[in-house]
């Protein structure tokens, strides 16, 4: 019956759950991670990952990234950033990879998925 | 209760034809009724044409339907009736119902339980019952008007979606159809930038400022451009369609889709205070979005030397 399936996709439409998803996002609005690319020339790349808890350690959270995806990368500072917190920046496309790590509990930091944010194509 | 003539030559059509002759003829009879009940003897002679090799069985069958009648009712001028001919049974039906509806109701439920003990005989009868069908717009079989027998869960179920989709043809549309916008074109201009050009259709196409979508790709992209004539947009970059589609895609599920009703049917406004809000047309429903922050983005380029250098 046609009818018992959109019935049933009435019932997995729960706006009340979506309005608390609505309503965190409000609150955490500072305490996303964006992640970002950036194009640079020909081929290349650049991954930005902005918003990682000052917590961690972002220079060991650089140097286990930079072995682990086998690419270079710097930590721009503050300052250098304009105010917008310690960057970490990749070589290359890491988007996918660099959100696992970040979701990752047991070689990762074992962040809630809900709070990072994957910018660019 | 007040049924038209329409709909009385349909109950004949289904509480007798279907009995008397074969399936062939009775389906005959029941399509030639609800398509044309004035012409009536028209009708009444394709099913007696059709069932006179066989016409022994059909006299059989009248008489047992005149015994059950007479047993329940006697109404000896139906029965006399139906011994005549299709012809006048669908005629005098007519007359009579129209005259005494309600009683005719039960008659007809009578007459269906005691088709039900008969069972051998009326075959087609309980089939059609348990069956259940009918057309819900024409208003036949189980969807008469005054059809007294219970309605299954199912068909009941399946005409409510159908009135539902019926009456409310853009809510249908908005559950199942997806939104749908133009692919992007994109075009390459020289070897570092790419042209985005029908993009003021699509933002005419969501209802967006032009503006508001730029920032947003640009945001996005991590990279700036300018509004080249005729409203084609410049990119710094090379970005295929594919990408921008991504990007776009974001865009409509963030700034467009109505997150309570999903409805691509809403508006941008700047509410009080540098806020913006999103007004769904569709269900009323108002939120908040985010601002377009472009965040950190890396000097790429000769720039960066420059700076410090």
């Amino acid at each position: 019956m046609s009818g018992a399936t959109e019935i049933q996709n009435l019932k997995s439409r729960d706006p009340f759950a979506e309005a608390d998803e609505d309503s965190g996002q409000t609150t955490q609005t500072q305490e996303y991670i964006h992640i970002r690319i950036q194009q640079r020339n020909g081929r290349k790349t650049l991954t930005t990952v902005q918003g990682i808890p000052a917590k961690f350690d972002h220079k060991k959270i650089l140097k286990v990234i930079k072995k682990e995806f086998a690419c270079n990368g710097t930590i721009i500072s503050d300052t250098e950033s304009k105010g917008m917190g310690e960057v970490i920046q990749l070589q290359g496309d890491h988007r996918i990879k660099i959100r696992d790590f970040l979701v990752d509990n047991e070689s990762g930091l074992g962040l809630d998925e809900k709070t990072i944010k994957i910018h660019g194509f | 209760m007040v049924a038209t003539p329409n709909d009385d030559t349909k109950d004949t059509a289904m509480s007798h034809t279907p009995r008397t002759p074969p399936l062939s003829a009775a389906l005959g009879a029941f399509t030639d009724a609800s398509s044309a009940p004035a012409d009536s003897a028209a009708d009444g002679a394709v099913p007696a044409a059709d069932s006179n090799p066989d016409g022994l069985d059909l006299s059989l069958m009248k008489k047992k339907k005149k015994k059950v009648k007479k047993e329940e009712d006697g109404e000896a001028a139906e029965g006399e009736a139906a011994a005549g001919g299709d012809e006048a049974i669908d005629l005098s039906m007519k007359k009579k119902k129209k005259k005494k509806v309600t009683k005719e109701e039960d008659e007809f439920a009578k007459k269906l339980e005691a088709l039900k003990l008969e069972g051998g005989e009326g075959a087609e009868a309980p089939a059609d019952e348990n069956v259940q069908d009918g057309d819900m717009d024409k208003g036949t079989g189980i969807w008469q008007h005054d059809e007294t027998r219970t309605i299954n869960y199912d068909p009941l179920l399946s005409r409510f979606f159908a009135l539902l989709a019926q009456k409310n043809p853009d809510h249908a549309s908005s559950g199942t159809r997806s939104y749908k916008i133009p692919p992007p074109q994109c075009l390459r201009e020289g070897n570092k930038k790419t042209i985005f050009a029908n993009l003021p259709e699509i933002c005419k196409r969501m209802k967006r400022a032009d503006e508001h979508v730029t920032a947003y790709l640009f945001a996005e992209l991590g990279t700036s451009g300018s509004v080249a004539g005729s409203g084609q947009l410049v990119i710094k970059g090379r970005f295929q369609q594919k990408q921008i589609e991504n990007v776009l895609r974001t865009y409509i599920i963030e700034y467009v889709t109505c997150k309570t009703c999903r409805s691509p049917n809403t508006e941008l406004s700047k509410g009080e205070n540098r806020l913006y809000f999103i007004t769904c047309n569709s269900c009323g429903s108002r939120r908040s979005v985010q601002a377009i922050k472009t965040g950190f983005s890396a000097q790429v380029g000769k720039r960066r030397k420059m700076q410090q250098g």
